[in-house]
């Protein structure tokens, strides 16, 4: 099975937000980044394990940045990608980095095809249905549960307050939410191994795209917590009740 | 079923003049995000001095009732292959609506498939798009759509450079506003593909409102020791008349269901009433609440973080608060 995993790099979790003055761009100043945790921890820990599951499967990461993701594209290779992509453009928007993943996919007839639910940074989830669209394969999204038997996949996604089980044959893309797999920590085989994995560098195509961010803003700050006393419970319902309106 | 050549794409451009808002409905019924979905698109539609039309698919009760909130007119697919949810047939459905009718802007509900759909939509149509937007968009010096980006962290306003959007709306962003009266329901003849993703069945929890819908949510931690006390939540939320939720580590102990799970890595909510109980507010706990409007915070611990995210917070033992909450939100309903 020939299997590709795409991953974003994004803002550690616990990053502080801020931009520049013009409030047009994020400042990376002193932030620490990571590979989307969606990506790394349910959707290539998922796709390794199922390679295992069919010998001769092949693991390639695909990511669209620039040299400075070689880092984070170096540690999916640690978790036993077998190969890697990098395309070599900033990845605006999901459109533009959709536009790229499929150009690359296109020729590779890739059986199937991993995205993490969505990013932590524009919280989107747009790409998996876009590269799905692009290359005209069904998209099953929020995947938490993925069985393949043969060239039929069963998977189980997340849907408003329950789970929805599907069937989709290969080839498909599907985007990995929490329940695929267990995080895991490369051990020091991979990181030795993943030195000297091939890494490829990809130009991108060109691509006019449709939206662009004009203006960050910070959410207004909280006027501060209110503390009521444990003992004054109807105090509090009355608050809630007059002053914040929402009962 | 086949996309639109650019020669045509072109003259479409030209005269492309209307909003039309695709309303889900689950079980051929429609939820709370259907009548959010239909008042965003009146109101974009009089921001750009046009109409607003929906569309439903399948089977639907009553479907003119969109009209009640803004919808001028609404168009019904019906087809053996909208019965159950694909994404490429929905695509097809609706793009091909779109096209059918000229539309401008299409309008979507982000909630677990229409994250499905935005993106290809917006592929399919040759669109710009903007998904989980929390706002009407704005006109000054062009489109402008704003979203909440970083967990929550931030809001970012995106331009939409193109003829044709597509835009998703978060749920609970705007309320639902009742403006106009039911409406007549055409049916509408376009050609929808068969489903490849083929949907074996459906498991949810009758009965309640589901989370991303909730307006108000009563939500548990660690504090909770054991799932035999889970007892004392429940009685909370259906005073208070809120959904049920828990944290991480309550989800991975097994004691809830993971469809509970709000944070990172879980499900995002943004109800306009948050009470959280037994949650220190780690920062990947905070990532899924912190739209939520209103913010309560029971903690033994006054150091717990999560008190600085909070509206409102109570220092106490959650076992002796919780039960005393109950009984005020009972005497406040009695009265």
């Amino acid at each position: 099975m020939k299997i590709m995993v795409c991953v974003s790099k994004t803002p550690d979790t616990t990053a502080k937000i801020s931009f520049n003055a013009a409030n047009t761009e994020f400042n990376s100043a002193g932030v620490a980044y990571i590979m989307n945790p969606y990506d790394e921890w349910y959707a290539l820990v998922r796709a390794v394990d199922l390679a295992k599951q069919f010998p001769g499967s092949t693991v390639t990461v695909v990511h669209v940045g620039r040299a400075d993701s070689d880092q984070i594209i170096r540690k999916g290779l640690a978790l036993e990608a077998n190969d890697a992509v990098r395309i070599d453009a900033d990845p605006h928007t999901a459109l533009f980095t959709a536009k790229q993943l499929a150009e690359h996919a296109r020729s590779k007839n890739y059986d199937l095809i991993f995205t993490g639910k969505e990013t932590i940074d524009h919280n989107g989830s747009d790409v998996g249905a876009m590269l799905a669209e692009f290359l005209d394969l069904p998209f099953v999204s929020y995947a938490s549960k993925m069985t393949v038997a043969g060239t039929t996949a069963t998977i189980e996604r997340d849907i408003e307050g329950g789970v929805e089980v599907v069937e989709v044959k290969l080839p498909f893309v599907v985007s990995a939410a929490k329940g695929m797999a267990e995080q895991r920590i490369p051990n020091m085989m991979g990181i030795m191994k993943a030195k000297n994995k091939p890494l490829a560098v990809v130009p991108p195509v060109a691509f006019t795209d449709k939206a662009k961010v004009t203006r960050f803003e910070l959410p207004k700050a909280k006027s501060g917590v209110r503390m009521v006393s444990a003992d004054e419970m109807d105090e509090l319902v009355r608050l809630l009740h007059s002053e914040a309106k929402v009962i | 079923m086949c996309r639109t050549s650019s020669y045509l794409n072109d003259v479409l451009q030209k005269i492309y003049i209307m909003v039309l808002v695709y309303i889900e409905s689950p079980k051929g019924q429609f939820k709370k995000a259907a009548f959010e979905a239909v008042t965003y698109g009146a109101k974009v539609a009089a921001a750009l001095k046009t109409t607003c039309v929906a569309l439903t698919l399948g089977n639907v009760k009553d479907a003119g009732i969109l009209g009640e909130y803004g919808a001028s007119k609404v168009y019904n697919i019906a087809s053996s292959n909208v019965e159950t949810f694909d994404s490429q047939s929905f695509t097809t459905a609706i793009a091909n609506a779109a096209q059918a009718l000229n539309a401008s802007v299409v309008i979507l509900s982000h909630s677990a498939n229409g994250k499905s759909l935005t993106g290809r939509l917006a592929v399919r149509l040759n669109a710009g798009t903007v998904s989980g937007a929390n706002a009407v968009p704005t006109l000054n010096g062009g489109f402008k759509v704003q979203k909440s980006v970083f967990s929550g962290k931030a809001i970012a306003e995106y331009t939409i450079d193109a003829p044709i959007k597509v835009i998703s709306l978060m749920g609970n962003s705007i309320p639902a506003q009742k403006t106009g009266h039911s409406v007549a329901v055409s049916a509408l003849d376009v050609a929808v593909p068969a489903p490849r993703v083929k949907v074996i069945s459906t498991r949810t929890a009758d009965g309640h409102v589901p989370l991303p819908e909730a307006e108000k949510v009563v939500s548990a931690g660690r504090g909770v020791k054991d799932p035999q006390n889970w007892g004392i939540i429940e009685d909370l939320a259906a005073a208070v008349g809120a959904t049920t939720a828990c944290s991480r580590p309550v989800a991975d102990a097994g004691w809830r269901p993971h469809h509970e799970h709000v944070g990172q890595t879980g499900v995002a909510i943004r109800p306009n009433l948050y009470i959280a109980i037994g949650i220190s507010g780690a920062i990947q706990h905070l990532a899924g609440v912190n739209n939520s409007r209103v913010i309560v915070v029971i903690n033994k611990d006054p150091e717990a973080p999560f008190f600085k995210a909070a509206d409102y917070g109570v220092v106490g033992d959650l076992f002796e608060v919780v039960p005393r909450l109950t009984a005020a939100f009972k005497k406040f309903k009695a009265n």
